[in-house]
């Protein structure tokens, strides 16, 4: 067998691995979206659960993930966005940027439940938030931090240098160059980072099982310090602790979840290309 | 003109990493005038004019001697305005860079910066700005399309108006035609002799030919070290120093 | 000449520097909030290494309600579920980055990144209800086992978890590969496959290894999916066919038993601790990964 047949068979033994690796991912999606399409109606999503969860609808799941995703927005955009400007912009060199770094890193490292018990330890006893939505937004805008720093510095460092060169050699400071014209050309970066960020958070169950997440509230929640349900952690719920739950309840909630995850995911892409196109460099 | 020099550069000596780039320097800068340095690469030429709007600043790990006078006053006097330098030292550089931004808005980013938002005096910068870099008639009924969309010469000549929109008493070039084409660098030297007259330029030519070409004073700079300085072109005519000589016929660069 | 009035604002220099300052405390929030970190989770399960004698917390014995806090089969438990993810996923990671980043056509590539990211972004739960409802009982029917929540299954789910993380840091590393060695090799006559891998794999061999450990990592610190599919039974996972019996994981253990633990007792304190474990876990790991790449920048080369 000489080399090029070897050559041949390779590949199609490559590809035969990766179509092993991205068939489950179409046959997932594809399982969640057959099976829980028949869930889904206007009724499913607009109205509140009733019957011990076994009927009705998934309302405030639905509500309780967005606000979350809301909360953790609010409190990591700007520490992150602000982090990731300081070290593109205003960082040098030193053991104490490299520190930053490693921390960083590590933070992205953290098992999601270790971040559970966090919030649990700092936000709902010690401060004394109590299990609410102010403790879960919190705990996730911390495990949301480091993604979306890594993103906005990337973003930022990719606008071209001499930008800054020239707003500086026209008088202007560091953070004129930032405001006017690194920032603004970042942005859809940022906002691509950001959305990444927070769909993962959307999705993630450890961190609010101990802060502040609720199997059943009889309204929606009207305050910060409010427990609310979620679909991560509604989805865990009803398919690992209630007997008797209609399946098709349980797959329409996996579908609505997925849902919300996937169009934020395509969302991001579209933005990532749209304004990559008319970038003016 | 007035005999007391625009700037004056003091035996500076400056090194960054380590290395010298710049030793003992001394010069004066006549005002109103084009003053050109010159040399083979790595001479210094272009060290020493990011000196003079303090564009070094960015860089770490520098060292620097001696002192630079703008109008008799140092301009690295420890407390000096360097946003304020920087507004009455302009620059210009080689490669054309457009803001991400329209014609008007690159123009105006200056006085924007500095404060002004007055719509006539803007109006009014934006004009006298753009005539004296010699782009008005390619651009007055374009003036909010992006600079982007202009070609390298144009674009090179807003970054002219961009500078003269804030009323600098210094103009810094640095290799400013080298990426045009003949004709455009032909505009641009022409707008230098116009602008002279109100402006100090101090430019780094990308030839001998243009530097004999536009200077009224001439200094040749060799691997850091100045040579020798002299008024009009006989430094290109006929050299006193033996390096200049072998510079300028060619023997070496 | 009107002249632009450019006398300095000493205010806008005052601004400048509040700016400056607030971004520098953000950019160490970082530092500040893993410090933060340590600091709660040490504070609340530190008692328990006063609470129960240290050699009781590596016994073999889990049992909270009868006061037996042995961490063992926990910890073996994460340690085959992850180990097992990580067999499978390297070749099957490895492999798919290779055939990215060198032998698929640039349409395909197109279409086979979006689908990883896809996979990427699956919520953990939702992997987990498709173990469970899915993947579980083929397992249980092909292997002809009790049950099909086993660690065996847990991994399956753990190495797909895993495979976007491993991939695309090895494609990144395959990619850092400068073309003059593939230009090399093919100008010395070798095929484009031995290239690949005489070539061009070993240079990135490094990266490939920083791919391994942020993937291990990742995989150890994976809740939901494993809790919803290892059968969450604290065996100790001693034999060969354990890998087909259902195990606990450190993760599952905490997610699963801290909702019904009264805050202060041991129980709780010991959760907290094998929540510090995980930190040191992930931050070892962390550490190892991130000084190969900051070595291998440092460099300046590829190895």
């Amino acid at each position: 067998m000489n080399r090029y047949m070897v050559q041949r068979l390779g590949y199609v033994l490559l590809g035969l691995i990766t179509l092993s690796v991205v068939f489950p991912i179409l046959l997932v999606v594809g399982t969640v979206v057959a099976q829980g399409a028949a869930a889904i109606s206007w009724e499913f999503l607009t109205t509140m659960p009733h019957g011990g969860m076994k009927a009705g609808g998934i309302l405030p799941a639905i509500v309780g993930t967005l606000l979350l995703t809301l909360g953790t927005a609010f409190a990591a955009i700007p520490v992150g966005v602000g982090g990731a400007i300081y070290l593109a912009e205003y960082a040098r060199d030193t053991w104490l940027t490299r520190l930053i770094r490693l921390a960083i890193i590590n933070l992205a490292g953290i098992p999601s439940v270790v971040y559970g018990l966090f919030g649990l330890g700092l936000f709902v006893l010690f401060l004394q938030f109590g299990t609410s939505i102010l403790a879960g937004s919190l705990t996730l805008a911390i495990m949301t931090l480091p993604v979306i720093i890594s993103a906005a510095e990337e973003a930022l460092r990719s606008v071209p240098t001499e930008f800054r060169t020239v707003i500086i050699s026209l008088g202007g400071t560091r953070w004129q160059s930032i405001r006017h014209v690194v920032l603004p050309q970042a942005l859809p970066g940022i906002i691509t980072g950001v959305i990444l960020g927070l769909l993962r958070a959307a999705g993630e169950t450890a961190p609010i099982l101990f802060t502040v997440a609720a199997f059943y509230l009889p309204s929606l929640p009207q305050s910060p310090f409010d427990q609310t349900m979620a679909l991560p952690y509604h989805l865990y719920v009803i398919s690992t602790q209630v007997p008797g739950m209609p399946p098709h309840i349980q797959n329409g909630t996996a579908l609505v979840l997925l849902a919300l995850v996937l169009s934020m995911s395509v969302l991001a892409t579209i933005i990532r290309s749209y304004f990559r196109r008319r970038r003016q460099w | 003109m007035s005999p007391e020099p625009k700037i004056r550069i003091e035996s500076v000596s400056y090194a960054y990493d380590g290395k010298s780039a710049l030793g003992n320097v001394t010069l004066d800068v006549p005002t109103n005038a084009i003053t050109v340095f010159f040399g083979p690469a790595g001479s210094g030429k272009t060290t020493l004019l990011r000196l003079i709007n303090r564009l070094n600043d960015l860089v770490e790990g520098t060292r620097m001697s001696g002192r630079i006078l703008l109008d008799g006053q140092d301009i690295y006097a420890p407390g000096t305005d360097v946003t304020g330098l920087r507004r009455r030292v302009g620059m210009v550089f080689a490669l054309p860079l457009p803001l991400p931004a329209s014609i008007r808005e690159n123009v105006l980013y200056g006085p924007r910066l500095a404060g002004l938002q007055e719509r006539t005096r803007l109006e009014e910068i934006l004009t006298r700005s753009l005539v004296q870099a010699a782009l008005w008639d390619e651009v007055k009924d374009r003036l909010d399309e992006p600079a982007s969309a202009l070609s390298g010469g144009q674009q090179q000549r807003l970054c002219i108006a961009r500078s003269l929109a804030l009323e600098p008493e210094v103009l810094l070039l640095d290799e400013p035609t080298s990426g045009l084409d003949p004709i455009s660098t032909g505009k641009v030297e022409e707008s230098l002799f116009e602008l002279k007259r109100n402006y100090t330029i101090i430019i780094v030519p990308h030839s001998i030919q243009q530097a004999a070409r536009v200077a009224d004073y001439a200094a040749f700079l060799l691997m850091g070290e100045l040579i020798e300085d002299r008024a009009g072109t006989q430094i290109f005519t006929a050299p006193r120093e033996r390096r200049t000589e072998d510079y300028v016929t060619g023997r070496f660069g | 000449m009107t002249k632009v009035d450019i006398s300095a604002k000493p205010s806008s220099r005052w601004s400048e520097f509040a700016i400056e300052a607030f971004i520098r405390v953000l950019g160490f929030s970082s530092i500040g909030l893993v410090a933060l970190i340590f600091f709660f989770l040490l504070r609340e399960g530190a008692p328990i290494f006063f609470e129960t004698p240290p050699g009781d917390l590596f016994g073999a014995r889990w049992y909270p309600t009868f006061d037996l806090f042995g961490t063992l089969p926990l910890i073996l438990g994460s340690l085959l579920v992850t180990v097992t993810a990580i067999v499978i996923a390297v070749p099957l990671g490895v492999a798919t980055a290779v055939f990215i980043r060198e032998v698929a056509p640039t349409w395909t590539r197109e279409v086979l990144k979006p689908m990883i990211e896809v996979l990427a972004g699956i919520p953990s739960v939702v992997l987990g209800f498709f173990g469970m409802t899915v993947v579980a009982p083929l397992v249980r029917t092909s292997l002809g086992v009790p049950t099909g929540l086993t660690a065996f299954t847990g991994a399956l789910i753990l190495a797909y978890m895993a495979l976007p993380t491993l991939i695309s840091v090895a494609e990144d590393a395959l990619d850092a590969v400068p073309k003059s060695y593939r230009d090399a090799s093919l100008a010395m006559g070798a095929t484009h496959w031995q290239t690949i891998w005489r070539v061009v794999v070993p240079a990135a061999r490094s990266g490939v290894v920083v791919a391994v450990m942020l993937g291990l990592g990742r995989a150890i610190g994976e809740t939901m999916a494993v809790m919803m599919v290892t059968g969450n039974a604290a065996r100790m996972p001693l034999s060969l066919d354990s890998i087909f019996r259902p195990v606990r994981t450190m993760t599952a253990t905490i997610a699963a038993e801290m909702g019904e633990v009264a805050q202060g007792s041991t129980h709780y304190h010991a959760l907290f601790g094998i929540g510090i474990l995980l930190f040191l876990l992930t931050f070892i790991i962390n550490l190892a990964a991130a000084s190969t790449i900051f070595k291998r920048r440092r460099r300046g080369g590829l190895r």
